[in-house]
């Protein structure tokens, strides 16, 4: 043993204790307020969904990197029970238990695992997971609830509906309907401030991204409001899934560039489509399509906003 | 080379959907159901073998410079004919395949057999080599429209199956187009996976 502590290896020797494990550790801690909170607001229920999503994801992962033969640790890095935690936290509090188990199990199989596992998926698993559930059973998936599991609108239905919507103090607490985890932007805004001051997620993506989605929707008319700069950009940016798809979604490793310049790039195009999406498409919201699309454009979001490397007199390419 | 291999060629080895990643519009288009499959497979092996033929007939009469118009052509008279047939018998598969019946003419399958095979080998060799291919792509279009069809819509050849599984709602995916590129790179991943074991 002590002759193995004096190898001479190779560089590098500096060592951080950085691991996926600590990281995803972080995220999970990060969305513990959120879901706590959507347990509290809907009740016990929410726990079925959250642990047969997070159980799910997990299962998926051990028995696709079986079949590979590959290591069955990375089962149990972290990510899978990120990646199934936040898909429970994308559905409305209705959703039935198989309906978040087959999506945990797409998320990581078609999401993640075909691609090579960690690392190599081109979209975030969850994310990818959510939209074939939207398609696959859109009743399911759109039926939204408020406390008790009685029906409610969520507040950008009832805003393009154009009836009223909940006060601000209300949606930035998160006392409204919508997916388990995007209601309280407060508790969201505290796990999302843990995760830049732990520099596990750079700030630049959430805040083009939420800075682009009010800045349109201030100035952008809409059909019911023709004039230029009066739209209602807090209303925006407080509710739907912006601020948890800004922070712990957009913010994935994988699936976002590399570069700071390419970061601000990546949140704007999310920002823009999130905003066209809500302003003139036919769904109410668009977070969820709008980091997939961008998503799909981070390759050559990175390729273009490469810098020059010292001394070449052409972008390094 | 023997016949049986010609024939098994297009089965497995060769297929033309999982390992040519040939034919893929219709793979794609017209996988809804297992009886549009079914259909589309049958219909296409039709003009693939008669074509075959032909063109092996006519191989030392094409001329070189002109070869692929002249398999078009070829392949053009077959696909009406079996578009009209269809049109005689089964009214209700031609009006659900619609228009890729007629676009049976461009299926790379077919010019790609009579260039890479009909054109250079003896009339007999030609027929297997149409009739392998053909149940090869039969075969790859029913395993996709089966899977869709079931996982889509319960259903399979029409039949509730899944009519024992009272609470089965349909992933409805599944009969989109998405679904189609889904199950389609899923089956040829698991058929590549197979066959790299298999050496």
């Amino acid at each position: 043993m002590e002759i193995n502590k004096l190898t001479v290896s190779s560089s590098p020797h500096l060592h951080s204790n950085n691991t996926v494990l600590r990281a995803m550790l972080w995220v999970l801690a990060a969305l513990t307020p959120a879901t706590l909170f959507a347990v509290y607001y809907y009740g016990a229920y929410v726990v079925v969904i959250l642990l047969s999503s997070t159980a799910a994801a997990v299962a998926t992962e051990a028995l696709i990197l079986k079949l590979r033969r590959k290591p069955l640790r990375a089962a149990v890095d972290g990510s899978a029970a990120v990646t199934g935690l936040l898909l429970a936290l994308n559905v409305p509090a209705s959703a039935p238990w198989w309906l978040v188990a087959i999506g945990a199990g797409v998320a990581i199989s078609i999401g993640k695992q075909v691609f090579g596992g960690i690392g190599h998926n081109p979209f975030n698993p969850a994310l990818a997971a959510r939209a074939i559930l939207v398609v696959s059973w859109p009743e399911r998936m759109t039926r939204w609830v408020g406390p008790g599991l009685v029906s409610a609108a969520t507040p950008l239905a009832q805003y393009r509906a154009g009836v009223a919507v909940p006060a601000h103090a209300d949606l930035f607490l998160g006392l409204r309907p919508g997916s388990l985890g995007e209601m309280s932007v407060f508790l969201l805004l505290l796990g999302g401030a843990l995760l830049i001051y732990l520099k596990i997620i750079d700030w630049k993506i959430p805040a083009s991204f939420i800075g682009t989605v009010a800045l349109l929707t201030w100035a952008l008319p809409t059909e019911g409001q023709t004039a230029f700069f009066a739209g209602n950009p807090l209303f925006h940016v407080l509710s739907g899934g912006l601020v948890l798809g800004a922070f712990f979604m957009a913010t994935d490793w994988t699936t976002s560039p590399l570069t700071k310049r390419g970061r601000v790039v990546f949140g704007f195009g999310a920002g823009l489509i999130t905003a066209i999406i809500r302003l003139y498409g036919g769904l109410p919201e668009g977070v969820t399509f709008a980091i997939l699309i961008m998503n799909a454009c981070t390759p050559l979001i990175d390729r273009y906003t490469l810098g020059k490397s010292f001394g070449s007199t052409r972008g390094a390419m | 080379m023997n016949d049986i291999k010609v024939l098994w060629r297009g089965i497995f080895d060769e297929n033309p959907t999982f390992r040519l990643l040939l034919g893929m519009c219709p793979t794609l288009a017209v996988s809804i159901a297992a009886n549009q499959g079914l259909g589309m497979g049958l219909a296409t092996t039709a003009v693939l073998v008669a074509s075959n033929i032909l063109i092996s007939l006519l191989r030392s009469v094409i001329p070189d410079k002109i070869r692929i118009p002249c398999f078009i052509v070829v392949i053009a008279t077959f696909a009406t004919m079996v578009d009209l047939i269809m049109a005689a018998f089964v009214p209700a598969l031609h009006q659900v395949l619609g228009i890729f019946i007629p676009l049976i003419v461009v299926n790379c399958i077919i010019l790609q057999r009579a260039e890479a095979f009909a054109s250079k080998n003896t009339v007999w060799r030609s027929a297997l080599d149409g009739v392998g291919m053909g149940i090869g792509f039969t075969i790859a279009l029913l395993m996709v429209s089966a899977i869709r069809e079931i996982l889509g819509s319960g259903t399979l050849f029409g039949l509730h199956v899944l009519g024992f599984w009272q609470s089965f709602e349909p992933m409805r995916i599944m009969v989109s187009p998405p679904g189609a590129f889904i199950v389609l790179g899923l089956l040829i991943g698991l058929i590549n996976s197979l066959s790299m074991r298999r050496v």
